[in-house]
C-alpha cells in the first residue's frame, strides 16, 4: 500500500489528544480554580459554564485510549502498564469530578463534599496527566513487546515538574474560559487569576523546555542539530507572540482573546513535544511504524474516522453554539 | 500484603468489579434514553402536559445515571491496557477498531446532544430538543451494538487469522462483526435494558400509586411500564432460549456448566432445576431433576444425547458453581417478570391496574430485579467463557499485564472504596429523586380530560404544592 497509514493515524491520534487536552483542559481548569472562589453563587455559575460540554470534552480521552488500542495496540499495551499508578489516579480523579457535576445539585447538606470532589478530582486528574506526560517524555523501556522498566520509573523530579506544569496550564485555560463566559466580579477575579497563571505557565513551559533536551540524546540532536534546530528559534518566538497577546488581552479587558491566546500556548507546547518525539510514539523504544496495527485495521477505522470526525466536529460545534455567550446566572435546569 | 494473592486473580477481580458496576448504568440508560424519547414524542404529539412532567422527572434521574456510566466507562476503556496488556496487544487489531467506531458513532453523539437535552429546551425549542433526545437514545443503542460485537467476538471469534507477532489480524470485517453469537447477544442485552428500565419505572410508579400523592403521573408511568413488561418479557425469554441454543452450538462447555451436566447423557439428559454443584466430586448434590427435559429444550428431542463436561479436559472447564447459580438467578427473575406482565394484563382487563395494591407492592419489590438479572446473565456468559478471554484461542492467564500483585491489589482496593462511596451516593440521590415525584397539577391546569382508563381520581390537591427543581 502506498499510503502511509500509520503516519496518518499518528496525526489523527495526536489531534484527538490535543483536542482532549485543550477541551478538558479548560473544564478541569475550572475545577482546579474552585477553591479560589468561595462563594456558592460563583461556583454555581462556574459549574454551569462547563456542565453542557464537559462530557463531550472527555469523550476525546476515550477516543485517544480506544483509538490507541485500535491502531497502535503495542503502544497501548506497553505505555499503560508502565504508567499504571498515574493512570489509575487519573481515572479516580475523573470519577470524582465527573459525578460532582450532577451530585452537587442533589444535596445541600453534602454539597461541600462534592465541591471537594470537583476541585480535588480535577487537580488529581490534571496532575496525573502531567506525571504521565513527563514519564513518557523521559522514555519507556520495552523489550519483547512488554514494558521492562521499574514500577516507580514514572516518579521523578522531571515528571513532578510536568505534573505541576499541567495543573498550572489547565488553571490558565480555566481562568481565561471564565473571563470569556462570565460577568461582573467573578470575571474580574478570574482575570486577575489568569494574569498570575500566565506567568506561572510560561515559567513552567520554560523549565520543561530547557530540561527536555538533556533527558534523551535524540531530543538534544533534534533541538540543537541542523536543520531541525530551526524549530528552536521559531517555536519560542511564537510562544512569546502568544504570551504578548494573552497579557494584552487581559490588560485590555478583552473577553475572548486571553482564552484564544492560551489555546495557542497549549498548541505550541504540544507541537514542541511532537517535534521532540517524531518518529517515536514511545521514545526511545517504539516508532510509529513499530507500534502500528496491520494495515487492514488501520484502513477499516480510517474510513470511518474521515467521514465521522468532521460530522462530530460539526455537531460539537453546534452544541457549543447553542450555549454561546455569557452564562446567565439564573438559567440552567438545576 | 498482597504477595499471598495471585496477580491474575486480583486483576480478574478488579475487572469483574469495575465492569459489574459499569454495566448497571448502561443497562439503565439504554432503556431510559428510549423511554425519554417516547415521553417527549408523546408530549409533542398529544400535547398532554403529563408526558412533559414525566420527561422532566426522569431526565434529572437520567443525568445522574448517565454521569456515573460515563466515568465508570472511561475506567473500562483504559483498563484493557493497564491490566490486560497482552490481550490488548494481541486482540487490539480486531476489537480496537470496533471500539473506535463505538466512540466515533455513539459516544460523541450521546455527549454532544446530552448537553442540549439536559439544558437546552429553552434555547432550541421543542422540535430540535426532541431531535437531541432522540440522538441520545439512538447513541445508546449504537454503543450497545458495537460493544456487544466486541464481546461476542471474544465469545465466538471469527473472520481473523494470526500474524507472526501472535496478534489476531482481521481477514473479514463482516465476519468479525457479525460473528455467530452477535445477533443473539445484542437482542438479548437490549431487551434486558428495556426490561430493567421498565421495572425501575414501574417500581417508581407503583410506589407513588401506593402513596397516592400524584396518581395521574404515577399511573401513567406504571401503565407504560407494565405494557413493556407484558410485551417484552415473553420476547426476552424466547430470545434467551435462542441465545442458549446458539451457545450450545459454539460454546458447549458453557451450557454444560449452566445445566450442571458433569456427565454425558447418551439417551436424554435431565433438566436440573436446583442442586449444589460439587466441584470436587464432579456431580450435582441434592439435584432436583426432570428426566430428559434438558434434551428436549436444547435438542428438541427427549432422547437426544447430550455431552457433559467429562468430554472436555479439566483444565478447560469453566467454574461450574458460579455459572450454574448465576444462570438460575437470571431465569427466576426473567420468569417473575413474565408473571408480573401477565398479572398486569389481567388487572388491566379487570380495570384494577391503578388500584391493586398487591400488584403495586410486588412491582416495587421487583424494581431493582432487572439489574440483578443483567448482572447474573453477564456473570453466566463471562465466567462461562473461562478459561479463555478469546474463546478457544487466548487463555485468560496469558492475557494479563506484567503488573505485580501489590500494584493490582492497591488499585483494586482504591476502586472498591471509591466505587462504593461514589456510586453509593449516586444511588442514594437517584432513589431520593424517584421518591420526590411532584404532586399532580391542579385539574383546571390540565390540557384535557384524563385519558388513561381505570385511574381513580386522586384526592384534592392543596394549592402551592412544592415543585422541586
Amino acid at each position: 500500500m502506498d499510503i502511509d497509514l500509520p503516519l496518518i493515524w499518528a496525526a489523527l491520534i495526536a489531534f484527538a489528544v490535543l483536542a482532549y487536552v485543550v477541551l478538558d483542559g479548560f473544564d478541569l481548569g475550572v475545577g482546579i480554580l474552585f477553591p479560589l472562589f468561595p462563594e456558592k453563587h460563583d461556583r454555581d455559575v462556574m459549574m454551569n459554564s462547563v456542565a453542557p460540554v464537559w462530557d463531550g470534552n472527555e469523550t476525546w480521552l476515550v477516543l485517544g485510549g480506544g483509538g490507541l488500542m485500535a491502531v497502535f495496540p503495542l503502544a497501548y499495551a506497553t505505555v499503560l502498564p508502565a504508567l499504571y499508578a498515574p493512570i489509575i489516579a487519573m481515572l479516580l480523579g475523573l470519577i470524582f469530578r465527573g459525578v460532582a457535576f450532577e451530585y452537587r445539585w442533589r444535596t445541600r447538606r453534602g454539597e461541600f463534599l462534592w465541591n471537594w470532589a470537583f476541585a480535588g478530582g480535577s487537580m488529581l486528574a490534571a496532575f496525573s496527566q502531567g506525571l504521565a506526560l513527563g514519564a513518557l517524555v523521559q522514555g519507556i523501556p520495552i523489550a519483547n513487546r512488554t514494558y521492562v522498566g521499574g514500577w516507580w520509573d514514572w516518579l521523578t523530579p522531571f515528571s513532578i515538574v510536568t505534573g505541576l506544569a499541567i495543573v498550572v496550564g489547565y488553571a490558565l485555560l480555566g481562568a481565561t474560559w471564565l473571563v470569556m463566559k462570565t460577568r461582573g466580579p467573578l470575571a474580574e477575579h478570574a482575570r486577575s487569576i489568569a494574569l498570575r497563571c500566565s506567568f506561572a505557565t510560561i515559567a513552567a513551559m520554560g523549565i520543561v523546555s530547557l530540561w527536555t533536551p538533556f533527558l534523551e540524546p535524540v531530543y538534544l540532536e533534534r533541538w540543537f542539530g541542523w536543520p531541525t534546530a530551526i524549530f528552536s528559534v521559531i517555536v519560542p518566538l511564537l510562544v512569546l507572540g502568544c504570551l504578548y497577546l494573552l497579557l494584552k488581552g487581559i490588560r485590555d479587558r478583552h473577553d475572548t482573546q486571553p482564552f484564544i491566546a492560551s489555546l495557542g500556548l497549549f498548541l505550541l507546547g504540544y507541537i514542541g513535544i511532537g517535534i521532540s518525539f517524531y518518529p517515536y510514539i514511545i521514545p526511545p523504544s517504539l516508532t510509529i511504524w513499530d507500534a502500528a496495527a496491520p494495515d487492514d485495521s488501520l484502513a477499516f477505522l480510517l474510513v470511518g474516522a474521515l467521514v465521522l470526525v468532521p460530522i462530530i466536529l460539526a455537531y460539537t460545534g453546534y452544541a457549543y453554539w447553542v450555549f454561546r455567550g455569557k452564562v446567565d446566572p439564573e438559567e440552567g435546569y438545576h | 500484603m498482597f504477595e499471598a494473592f495471585d496477580a491474575i486473580l486480583l486483576a480478574r477481580i478488579q475487572f469483574a468489579f469495575t465492569v459489574s458496576f459499569h454495566i448497571i448504568f448502561p443497562a439503565f440508560s439504554i432503556g431510559l434514553a428510549s423511554y425519554l424519547a417516547v415521553l417527549e414524542a408523546l408530549w409533542l404529539w398529544k400535547k398532554d402536559v403529563v408526558y412533559l412532567e414525566l420527561f422532566n422527572f426522569w431526565k434529572t434521574i437520567f443525568a445522574v445515571a448517565f454521569g456515573m456510566g460515563v466515568v465508570s466507562g472511561i475506567v473500562m476503556s483504559y483498563q484493557f491496557g493497564t491490566n490486560w496488556s497482552v490481550f490488548s496487544d494481541k486482540a487490539g487489531p480486531v476489537i480496537g477498531p470496533l471500539m473506535g467506531y463505538e466512540v466515533l458513532t455513539a459516544f460523541f453523539l450521546e455527549a454532544g446532544f446530552l448537553g442540549v437535552m439536559l439544558f437546552g429546551l429553552n434555547r432550541v425549542g421543542p422540535k430540535l430538543h426532541f431531535l437531541a433526545t432522540a440522538m441520545v437514545a439512538f447513541g445508546t443503542l449504537i454503543s450497545a451494538t458495537w460493544i456487544l460485537a466486541v464481546n461476542s467476538w471474544m465469545q465466538t471469534p471469527a473472520g481473523f487469522s494470526m500474524n507472526e507477532a501472535g496478534q489476531f489480524v482481521p481477514d473479514d470485517w463482516w465476519a468479525v462483526i457479525f460473528n455467530p453469537s452477535f445477533p443473539y447477544r445484542l437482542v438479548h442485552m437490549v431487551l434486558a435494558a428495556y426490561l430493567t428500565t421498565a421495572f425501575v419505572v414501574g417500581g417508581c410508579g407503583a410506589f407513588h400509586l401506593l402513596r397516592k400523592t400524584a396518581p395521574r403521573r404515577a399511573y401513567t408511568m406504571f401503565s407504560m411500564a407494565m405494557w413493556m413488561a407484558a410485551i417484552v418479557a415473553p420476547i426476552q425469554i424466547f430470545a434467551g432460549d435462542q441465545h442458549g441454543l446458539n451457545t450450545l452450538e459454539h460454546q458447549p462447555a458453557k451450557v454444560m456448566a449452566m445445566e450442571g451436566h458433569y456427565e454425558s447423557h447418551p439417551d436424554g439428559a435431565p433438566l436440573i432445576l436446583f442442586g449444589i454443584p460439587n466441584a470436587a466430586e464432579k456431580r450435582v448434590d441434592y439435584a432436583i431433576e426432570i428426566p430428559k427435559l434438558s434434551s428436549l429444550i436444547l435438542k428438541h428431542d427427549l432422547n437426544a444425547p447430550l455431552a457433559g463436561l467429562d468430554t472436555i479436559p479439566e483444565e478447560l472447564h469453566p467454574p461450574v458453581g458460579i455459572v450454574f447459580w448465576s444462570f438460575r438467578v437470571m431465569l427466576v427473575i426473567g420468569f417473575s417478570m413474565l408473571g408480573i406482565g401477565v398479572w398486569s394484563l389481567w388487572c388491566r382487563y379487570r380495570g384494577t391496574l391503578g388500584t391493586n395494591a398487591w400488584l403495586h407492592r410486588t412491582v416495587v419489590l421487583m424494581g431493582p430485579a432487572g439489574f440483578l438479572a443483567v448482572l447474573a446473565g453477564w456473570v453466566t456468559t463471562e465466567v462461562g467463557r473461562q478459561p479463555y478471554t478469546v474463546y478457544g484461542h487466548l487463555l485468560t492467564a496469558e492475557s494479563i499485564s506484567p503488573i505485580g500483585a501489590p500494584a493490582v491489589g492497591a488499585s483494586l482496593i482504591a476502586f472498591i472504596i471509591v466505587y462504593f462511596f461514589v456510586f453509593g451516593a449516586g444511588t442514594f440521590y437517584i432513589l431520593r429523586l424517584m421518591a420526590r415525584l411532584p404532586r399532580d397539577a391542579m385539574p383546571e391546569l390540565d390540557e384535557g380530560p384524563i385519558r388513561t382508563a381505570g385511574v381513580m381520581p386522586g384526592p384534592a390537591q392543596p394549592h402551592g404544592a412544592h415543585h422541586g427543581h
